[in-house]
């Protein structure tokens, strides 16, 4: 069975984050990493294989030269090999283009079952998954809480607000799951020096058949037209509790018709 | 004028505030047409016309409610093709997203969502989206197909406008069996009587500074005393105090209420990128270096045991 797992290169959430002159958010200025929400899939795809799955997982990126550091982390968490599509013509691709090459790739390589973070930690968009799926026609299933495979199918768990359910979906199928599947590991030194030596292939918008005028920001379905920081919200009153706090927040929820 | 499309969602039969939101803002767009997935009795129409619907497209085969998220990218795509809209809008949420995405990958338009306002604009809808961690905000256009846009419940209050609906019955090929993924177990929650998070008016969360499970006792006495929904810091809910599904934050719902409460919750920026959209935001909690603060219109320095019970007693006084 073969695995693959889409990560994202993304910047640090620490960063001071900002636009850059073509409405683009400013990669090129702030350190990256692998997007935390997608080490969970990492860590589940990993699981599946550790406790008996006859499986290889290959991870599959979309970025500049230094998207390849997030394969690496992936790399040093388990698996077998990874994927770098690289192209000038990729900056500034929306959620579409992104999904049309992802998926190009997906089908080159081949695959069971793809593994996917819940949602992007930069354009938090969640729409990248759903996306997969209709191009690659296959049923997803989204916002797994937890996460099985046997028999030729996929079954997850999802906690909602008015119920648990099961939900179970034939092979091939896209996954996405939460950040309630369970911790992502941390690498040991060893880990990380041999998923060094796991072989990284970068292809390019050629070898998938996808033409420039497809992607990037002269072939976006979307444009961003204007971008403002938000002036920082104000902090109001704020007062020691004397025994009357309580009296003096519903004052205040009065005096704003809150009450 | 051209329609714009309202994916209508419900919930037990009964139509979301959220939806009536969406035919607020179509309303601004176009003419706005409203698309009900599964019968629609005559209160489904009425109200939907109340809100302003010209035009409600009912896709009543039962099998669209069979499978997730695909028949109604069916059913969506072909009102599409019927009505040639101006827009598509679709409430943010796990389902509504993914609906919207099956769809724009459909007829290869473009998407924005997360909006929290959508207003008519040159060459199409202009729309307000809060970004990175809700620190930006930004306005973005579709310049490819029908444009498709996900809306945040909450991004406008729902108005009156009534008008007289006429209905039109689509009956679209359906995908079924496959891809389909179906749900083969449900175990109903507790009705807790209280509104959904995402759309409730008033939020009163608990974090960390609870201190235990039994401790979101008194969060859920000062959420029904304000008629409001209880929702949990990722840090609370990890610790098991509280189901994750009420989880405010990065990974968890983002709300936009006219008033949150937090109890005991320090206000990490995760948890912040999920409710600092919030109209009015009122904190309580021991440090008064809590990043909260920063935030708070109105802040208390104190035990939360103590001024939660506190405010659900005079709460309770001046309502009465």
């Amino acid at each position: 069975m073969k695995i693959i797992v889409p990560v994202k290169y993304v910047p640090e959430p620490t960063a001071r984050w900002r636009y850059a002159d073509d409405l683009t958010l400013d990669r090129a200025q702030v350190d990256g990493r692998l997007s935390e929400l997608d080490e969970y899939a990492v860590e589940q795809a990993v699981l599946l294989v550790e406790n008996g799955l006859d499986a290889t997982i290959t991870y599959l990126t979309m970025g500049p030269a230094k998207a390849a550091d997030a394969l690496r982390k992936a790399l040093a968490m388990g698996g077998d090999d990874a994927v770098h599509v690289s192209d000038e013509a990729l900056h500034g691709s929306d959620a579409l283009a992104t999904s049309l090459v992802l998926a190009r790739a997906i089908e080159r390589i081949g695959f069971d079952l793809v593994v996917c973070g819940m949602s992007s930690t930069d354009a938090e968009m969640s729409v990248v998954p759903a996306m997969l799926a209709e191009r690659l026609g296959v049923p997803q299933v989204t916002f797994a809480g937890a996460l099985a495979v046997g028999d030729g199918t996929v079954t997850i768990r999802r906690d909602g607000e008015t119920a648990t359910e099961e939900v179970v979906a034939d092979l091939p199928a896209v996954v996405s799951v939460t950040d309630q599947t369970g911790e992502a590991r941390y690498p040991s030194f060893k880990a990380i020096m041999a998923g060094k030596k796991k072989p990284v292939t970068t292809w390019t918008l050629a070898d998938l058949g996808v033409e420039a005028f497809e992607v990037g920001l002269s072939g976006a379905a979307t444009a961003v037209r204007s971008a403002a920081p938000l002036p920082p919200r104000q902090a109001g009153t704020v007062v020691v509790d004397e025994g009357d706090a309580a009296a003096r927040v519903a004052d205040f929820l009065v005096a704003r018709k809150l009450l | 004028m051209a329609e714009v499309l309202v994916l209508a969602e419900r919930t037990d039969g009964v139509l979301r505030k959220a939806t009536l939101e969406l035919l607020t803002i179509a309303r601004r767009l176009g003419e706005p047409a409203a698309v009900v997935c599964g019968a629609a009795d005559e209160s489904t129409i009425g109200v939907l016309g109340e809100h302003g619907a010209t035009r409600v497209y009912v896709v009543a085969d039962p099998a669209v409610d069979e499978h997730l998220v695909v028949p109604k990218v069916d059913a969506l795509v072909a009102a599409v093709r019927r009505a040639q809209p101006a827009a598509v809008l679709v409430t943010s949420g796990a389902e509504g997203t993914e609906v919207a995405a099956r769809t724009a990958v459909r007829l290869d338009s473009g998407i924005v969502t997360g909006a929290v306002d959508v207003t008519s604009g040159d060459g199409g809808p202009l729309v307000t989206q809060s970004v990175f961690s809700g620190t930006w905000t930004a306005q973005a256009q579709v310049v490819r197909g029908t444009p498709v846009i996900t809306v945040r419940p909450n991004a406008v209050p729902p108005e009156t406008a009534p008008a007289q609906p006429v209905v039109e019955t689509l009956d679209p090929e359906l995908t079924r069996a496959s891809p389909g993924a179906r749900v083969t177990r449900r175990a109903p929650k507790d009705r807790t009587g209280r509104p959904d998070l995402v759309d409730a008016a008033v939020v009163v969360a608990g974090g960390r500074g609870m201190g235990s499970a039994e401790a979101f006792g008194v969060v859920e006495e000062l959420a029904d005393v304000l008629g409001g929904a209880v929702a949990a810091s990722r840090a609370a809910t990890d610790l098991g105090w509280y189901g994750h599904e009420f989880q405010v934050g990065q990974t968890g719902k983002t709300v936009a209420p006219q008033l949150y409460v937090a109890g005991g919750i320090s206000g990490a920026i995760q948890h912040r990128a999920g409710m600092q959209g919030s109209r009015t935001i009122v904190a309580i909690n021991q440090d008064p270096k809590a990043p909260i603060f920063g935030i708070a219109d109105f802040g208390v320095v104190g035990d939360v045991h103590a001024v939660l019970p506190a405010l659900v007693t005079e709460v309770g006084k001046r309502k009465a």
